[in-house]
């Protein structure tokens, strides 16, 4: 995991602060606190980490142990487009990896990274609740169903 | 207390409650093989992640096998320590370890010393059956220690030391499954991190994953160079653990073997490290009195507690983590220090030699003197004080790789003039020992009068933190001890708060001080091979004609001829330091 280095400004500073404080300070918050936080930025970049590490007063090398740890966590900032492709089981018997596959070829990226040009992101979830729709494929907030891989390229150029 | 019986391999075993079958075994003479688990008793440390399964034992009535490490005793359970089930689950989870694991046993620094060795060979693993991708990670070479986690196995013993004991949080385990590790923040260098150098994760460490920079190739290198003149110094608790390499029970002093085996090594000058342990007394303790002093004329800015700066862990460590209070450890440079740059000027003169032509090595229990040693401002032009500082495991190397064989050697004294020292200098080498030769030479100074006895028993022992009043003729000074830096954080913590009241307190970084330095012949977590070396040192102390800094003969000598008098300006300049705000030096932007 290659960490992406960031200004934050002081005002997010202190919006993280305020999250860190909001759970006490206290050490035992720490995934907490980490998942709001992620939820303010996107991502946990490395100044992040730092951070919420003074704050609750614990090691740096134990916040970044728990952010590697969990893969709900990611270093890497969202594409513009997150692109998030369901592999609950209906989703997946219906032939969700080939579609995954296809965003992989496409993008030149792995799950979990962000392509070049910043645009789009891939992630994996678990069931959406739209088994019937499956295979399903989120893109930001649109829901699409019934993707197949050759569906991809179409998707893709929406947003180009 | 309540207590448990139950059956190991058909002995009947009572233990108190909330005791691990492991120990339980343990306590009837029932050895249960262990690898991730580790025990250094009497620090009340105990690291069991229940991560290697090799402690696995049959629990009569469960259909899987037990971790004997982190499963409690209980009340009438029947258990089997040696079935073949259980030795051919241990042989599969050794072999599943070794898949992952580099298999240059032949060149491995830890090599005979390596606990993942050993164990291979006692469970006589002669095949390894899986065959799978090996985990590799980048190579991370500080100047004090080498991190190759290829080697790693996740025991997490390092992280336990550096965090539980140490409090400096510098290493931690990251990732999950096959790709988990132990590392700095960030997968950053350990250079960059937290990390004070203190070796500790480098003790616990049972395989080649973490050892130290070896720098015997370099000496050897000077040794064969007949243009150099190679001076070496000894720090005090070397001579009290070196014999554990060659066999010798812990607690065996080798001082004058030590001595005739650097001679046999080639070196030109053996002396003694204990020399500037008396000359860092002649310093911080004029500097603790003049501090008292002003203190006590009402003075208020005077800072007190003074605290003792002579272990560089622990330099380090106040530098990363309280740079705030940079300002309140005594400015006296380390023993060490002190010894290179008066090698390197008054006696270099003397024996009319240039510095360039040179090279002093070090001998020390300790990793973070190796980084010290390398300290941009400890070098003149460029030509460090001390050009390499070895471990006490290296020496061992040196000796047997140029066999010799130790255990014959006669006693052979020191040279001089900078070989001579008294038993104020040695007691450096334990927790408690630094600020005892301090108040031996303070009280003399400071009261004029003689002291009756010098042995003060009440700054003795290896409890973390310890305090005791000493009566310096009608005036109460405070004392204060840590050792390991977990405890020298709670000192830390209440003199930040306003809370200390000490007068002066002696810091070590290292569990047990430099008898357990990072540098040291492995204990492997017994800690009666650390009290075997505090009471060696406290033996030589009492062996020695002159047992008080200032009496050192050679001492006054280099003050009449040199120095002038303690904290004179060229005492300033070639003994004392200056400490840095290094916080957020490595914060990454
Ligand atoms: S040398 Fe000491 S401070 Fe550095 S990583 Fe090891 S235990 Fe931690
Ligand atoms: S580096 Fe050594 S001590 Fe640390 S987890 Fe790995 S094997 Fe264990
Ligand atoms: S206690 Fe001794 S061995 Fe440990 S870091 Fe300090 S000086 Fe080195
Ligand atoms: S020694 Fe018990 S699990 Fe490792």
């Amino acid at each position: 995991m290659s960490s992406v280095k960031i200004k934050l400004n002081p005002a997010e500073v202190e919006k993280l602060k305020e999250v860190c404080a909001s759970f006490g300070n206290q050490s035992g918050e720490l995934i907490n606190v980490l998942h709001k936080a992620q939820s303010i930025f996107g991502y946990l970049p490395a100044e992040v980490q730092e951070i919420v590490a003074q704050e609750l007063n614990v090691p740096v090398a134990k916040v970044y142990g728990v952010v590697t740890f969990y893969s709900f966590f990611t270093m890497i900032p969202k594409g513009q487009h997150p692109i998030s492709v369901c592999t609950g089981t209906a989703c997946y018997v219906r032939g969700a990896e080939k579609v995954l596959d296809e965003f992989k070829r496409r993008l030149k990226i792995e799950v979990g990274e962000t392509s070049a040009d910043g645009k789009f992101s891939l992630s994996c979830l678990r069931c959406v609740g739209a088994c019937g729709l499956a295979p399903v494929v989120l893109v930001g907030e649109k829901v699409y169903g019934r993707v197949s891989a050759d569906g991809v390229a179409d998707i893709l150029a929406e947003y180009e | 207390m309540e207590f448990v019986n139950l059956t190991i391999d058909n002995k009947t075993v009572k233990v108190e409650k909330g005791t691990s079958i492991l120990k339980a075994a343990r306590s009837v003479g029932i050895d249960i093989p262990t690898l991730c688990y580790m025990s250094l008793g009497d620090m009340n440390i105990e690291n069991k992640p229940g991560g290697c399964r090799i402690c696995v034992v049959e629990v009569e009535g469960r259909k899987n096998l037990a971790p004997a490490c982190c499963t409690d005793a209980h009340t009438d359970m029947v258990i089997k320590t040696n079935t073949m089930r259980v030795l051919n689950a241990r042989r599969t989870v050794l072999e599943l370890i070794l898949s992952d694991h580099p298999a240059d046993c032949l060149i491995c620094a830890k090599s005979g010393n390596c606990e993942l060795q050993d164990m291979a060979h006692k469970l006589g693993v002669r095949e390894i059956h899986y065959k799978g991708e090996m985990s590799t990670y980048k190579p991370d070479k500080s100047p004090s220690i080498i991190r190759d986690m290829d080697k790693c196995i996740m025991c997490r013993r390092c992280e336990m030391m550096c965090n539980q004991v140490q409090t400096v949080g510098a290493l931690w385990g990251i990732n999950r499954g096959f790709e988990a590790v132990v590392s700095p923040a960030f997968e950053m260098d350990l250079e960059k991190s937290t990390c004070t150098y203190c070796g500790q994760c480098v003790a616990v460490c049972p395989t080649g994953a973490l050892t130290e920079v070896d720098h015997t190739n370099q000496v050897i290198r000077a040794l064969a160079d007949p243009n150099k003149t190679v001076v070496v110094q000894t720090a005090p608790a070397v001579r009290a653990a070196l014999g554990e390499e060659f066999g010798l029970k812990p607690g065996t002093l080798v001082t004058g073997k030590m001595a005739a085996a650097l001679r046999r090594l080639g070196f030109d000058f053996v002396f003694d490290t204990d020399f500037a342990a008396d000359l860092t007394i002649m310093e911080e303790g004029t500097e603790l009195l003049d501090r008292l002093g002003k203190f006590l004329n009402g003075d208020k800015e005077v800072k007190l507690p003074i605290l003792t700066s002579c272990c560089p862990g622990w330099v380090n460590f106040f530098e990363k983590q309280f740079p705030e209070m940079k300002d309140i450890p005594s400015t006296a440079r380390s023993p060490q220090q002190m010894f290179g740059a008066i090698a390197k000027t008054y006696f270099a003169e003397k024996i009319q030699t240039k510095r360039e032509d040179m090279v002093v090595v070090s001998v020390m229990p300790c990793l973070a003197k190796k980084y010290e040693c390398q300290r941009d401002e400890f070098a003149t032009d460029g030509n460090p004080d001390v050009d390499f500082s070895i471990s006490t495991r290296e020496l061992a190397n040196l000796i047997k790789g140029a066999n010799i064989d130790f255990n014959l050697l006669p006693d052979e004294d020191f040279d001089n003039p900078m070989g001579d020292s008294t038993g104020a200098a040695v007691i450096f080498g334990t927790t408690g020992g630094v600020i005892e030769a301090a108040v031996r030479s303070a009280y003399e100074l400071h009261t004029k009068k003689k002291l009756e006895k010098v042995d003060f028993e009440q700054l003795r022992g290896l409890e973390g933190v310890r305090e005791a009043t000493i009566d310096f003729d009608g005036l109460p000074i405070r004392i204060g001890i840590a050792h390991g830096l977990g405890n020298a954080r709670k000192l830390l913590e209440d003199i930040k708060a306003g809370k200390s009241d000490f007068h002066a307190i002696e810091i070590m970084a290292c569990p047990g001080g430099c008898i357990g330095g990072g540098g040291q012949p492995l204990h492997h977590g017994d800690s009666s091979i650390l009290k075997a070396r505090q009471i060696a040192i406290y033996q030589e102390d009492k062996n020695k004609p002159i047992r008080k800094s200032h009496e050192n003969p050679f001492i006054i000598k280099l003050y009449e001829e040199y120095l002038g008098h303690p904290m004179s300006e060229k005492a300033h300049h070639l003994l004392h330091t200056h400490y840095f705000d290094k916080k957020n030096e490595f914060l990454i932007e």
